[in-house]
């Protein structure tokens, strides 16, 4: 297995989508074969298309906010002391975090190929909130699929997602978490797939949906690129990309322009959900080895039994509470080009509650668990490495959760 | 596979001027004792029983057979007692059909090459695994034939005409044809004269594979489709479990009851 250089990542996939030969693959019921090759040549038609790059690029620019900044953590790198630590605020992203990406590019593709109806699932509720904005922007009927107790844990993000006009369907089967979320909604558009434009939130799912995803957060780090470029005159001699990982959009994102860097000089870092410090369940499938199974429609890493059952997850983070992971971070494990691990509830909370006393930054608790990995790594390092972190979200959508776990929001 | 059990089951229907009747249930629901006491009990009826091996993130199947599906994991359902269900039935019955169905996933953990022996081993006559599509599936098809197990490939509304040929010229004995877009157990939203024209496509291509339609097949609806060579009613059985559970009624004799009555509407 082996990366190659000068191809993006997500085109790195045999002729039936498998990364590495074995991650990702399209395993679906016939009656999805059809719509899913209609998507792939309807992207694969769009992406060549300079028109609808132009498109793209405008929207991300007026309607986005991008670039979203990158900033210096001056107080927490002195409190710290060792490595600089930085931050990628994507969370000023419109929206509030780094889906609104992919769900401006799926609600282009959707209008593009004539569908009035868009579908997606939410775990934090940031994907749905982002498809609804984007829905609502190009006018587009929307639906999105969300497990009864993420409801309950994440309602800021239900508000705005009604506010927006989207109906929310509640899912009550399984952990009513996001696993059930993603599956009621396949199923959905299983039934409805001849008029409803299905978006996957994460870089999960049949393979085209792991590309359009990660295609469209991309955006991250080519502007991260430029961004280093200006303020340190080229890409420094040291850098690590610390990015929390449920699906694996956001980190896909912010790595993919520098897969092909040495790793001594990048090195790329994913941290998982640990869950509860006293729990044995977690949502950390690459760092804590699960094995590999096939969930909604890929092959992955997937936490699961001997039977091929799937695992019930528990994280204080909705957005990382999901049993599988994308395909190609499957692939950039196995080819050792990242490195990955987990915090728990408690390590994210504690990182939350002393980034929010330093800085003026307000990170969700996903974006709070790869805070914790950078913290417990700077003060090792020298003065001269740069740990950036993908602040991918912010922290609005968890202040019940905040409120309870710390008293105080 | 000409003389297989699943090619015979179809020769004695149409002896009879009347469609297969083909049955799925979930294996362990509710318990695994009852589930093999379904099973032989609505045999009497069905010419063909498909059996499903639960799985808890099933991606194509409605609220009826997840419910189904749920209740027989709870109860502790293995791959391994599904096989032994198998076993016991075609001890009693064993020139009856039984085609197991389930996702990939469980197929991919046992290992497919210790799934297909095991299937052979217990005389397990056919497979379907919903989410193996073609061209995903022509390794283990190609594998099942020579361990003489039917693999059986699903077409939709949705396939395509050069699809369509493919999977039949790559099908063994029995295509599975699904009536519409939906989930199983929906309600059937197309007439059974459009979905008869779809499967009259599929029968032109090649008279010899015997074409089942399934998906939202009822009381009310199985009538209409008697054309077809055979008839696949799941979620049906599966909501008469539930609610015969419910009503702390005897599961077996009332969905035998369902069974015999489909029978009797498309003798």
């Amino acid at each position: 297995m082996k990366i190659k250089k000068n191809i993006p990542l997500i085109d790195q996939h045999d002729k039936l989508g498998f990364w590495g030969g074995r991650f990702g693959g399209s395993f679906i019921p016939e009656t999805l074969k059809k719509p899913i090759e209609d998507l792939t040549k309807e992207f694969q038609k769009l992406r060549k298309n300079k028109t609808f790059i132009k498109k793209r690029d405008f929207y991300f620019k007026n309607y986005i906010g991008s670039p979203t900044p990158l900033i210096k953590l001056e107080s927490l790198s002195n409190h710290l002391g060792g490595a600089q630590i930085w931050a990628k605020v994507v969370s000023e992203a419109n929206g509030g975090a780094h889906k609104i990406y992919n769900a401006t590019v799926h609600a282009l593709i959707c209008k593009s190929m004539g569908k009035k109806y868009i579908v997606g699932d939410t775990g934090a509720g940031y994907a749905g909130k982002m498809l609804s904005m984007a829905a609502k922007k190009f006018g587009l009927k929307c639906k999105i699929f969300m497990g009864a107790k993420d409801m309950k844990r994440q309602k800021p993000n239900c508000d705005a997602m009604r506010k927006n006009g989207a109906e929310i369907v509640p899912v009550y089967s399984g952990s009513q978490t996001l696993v059930d979320a993603v599956s009621e909604c396949m199923r959905y558009w299983v039934s409805n797939c001849d008029n409803t434009h299905m978006c996957v939130g994460s870089t999960v799912g049949p393979n085209i949906f792991v590309k359009i995803c990660g295609w469209s957060t991309s955006q991250i780090s080519r502007e991260l690129k430029i961004q280093l470029k200006k303020k340190f005159k080229k890409i420094p001699k040291k850098i690590k990309l610390i990015n929390c990982v449920g699906g694996g959009s956001s980190a896909y994102g912010f790595w993919s322009e520098f897969i092909d860097y040495d790793k001594k000089q990048v090195e790329l870092i994913g941290v998982e959900a640990g869950g509860p410090k006293r729990s044995k369940l977690h949502a950390a499938p690459l760092s804590r080895n699960a094995k590999i199974g096939i969930l909604h429609g890929a092959a992955s890493y997937v936490c699961q039994n001997k039977e091929g059952q799937i695992h019930e997850t528990e994280s204080i983070s909705a957005g990382l509470d999901y049993p599988g992971v994308s395909p190609i971070h499957c692939f950039l494990k196995d080819t050792k080009r990242a490195k990955y691990t987990y915090a728990t509830d408690e390590e994210a909370l504690n990182a939350y509650k002393l980034v929010t006393k330093y800085e003026k930054l307000n990170p969700s608790l996903e974006p709070s668990h790869a805070f914790a990995e950078a913290i417990k790594i700077a003060p090792k390092l020298s003065r001269d490495t740069i740990c950036i972190v993908n602040s991918c979200g912010d922290a609005k959508k968890d202040r019940d959760i905040l409120k309870q776990r710390l008293g105080k929001f | 596979m000409n003389n297989s059990l699943i090619n015979r089951a179809f020769k004695l229907a149409r002896g009879e001027n009347r469609p297969a009747l083909l049955t799925y249930t979930v294996a362990g629901d509710n318990t695994k004792k009852k589930s093999l006491e379904i099973l032989k009990s609505i045999s009497k009826y069905a010419d063909i029983c498909e059996l499903g091996f639960p799985h808890n993130t099933p991606i194509a199947d409605g609220g009826q057979i997840q419910t189904s599906a749920y209740r027989a994991i709870k109860n502790g359902i293995k791959i391994n007692d599904v096989f032994s269900i198998v076993n016991k039935f075609k001890k009693i019955k064993k020139d009856k059909p039984i085609i197991l169905m389930g996702y990939y996933n469980m197929i991919y953990q046992y290992n497919e090459n210790k799934f297909i022996a095991k299937c052979k081993k217990s005389k397990v006559d056919g497979l379907i695994v919903v989410d193996l599509p073609y061209p995903e599936n022509k390794v283990f098809a190609s594998k099942c034939k020579r361990s003489k197990i039917n693999f059986i490939q699903l077409i939709s509304p949705t396939t395509s005409k050069s699809r369509l040929k493919k999977i039949i010229n790559t099908s063994h004995d029995m295509i599975y044809y699904i009536s519409m877009l939906s989930t199983t157990g929906g309600k059937l939203k197309v007439s059974a004269k459009k979905i008869l024209t779809e499967y009259q496509k599929i029968k032109n291509q090649n008279k010899s594979k015997n074409v089942v339609i399934g998906f939202g097949i009822t009381e009310k609806t199985i009538k209409s489709l008697k054309k077809a060579d055979g008839l696949v009613v799941g979620s049906a059985i599966c909501r008469e479990i539930t609610s015969s559970l419910k009503k702390r009624q005897n599961t077996v004799t009332n969905v035998t009851n369902i069974v015999r009555k489909l029978k009797n509407k498309i003798k």
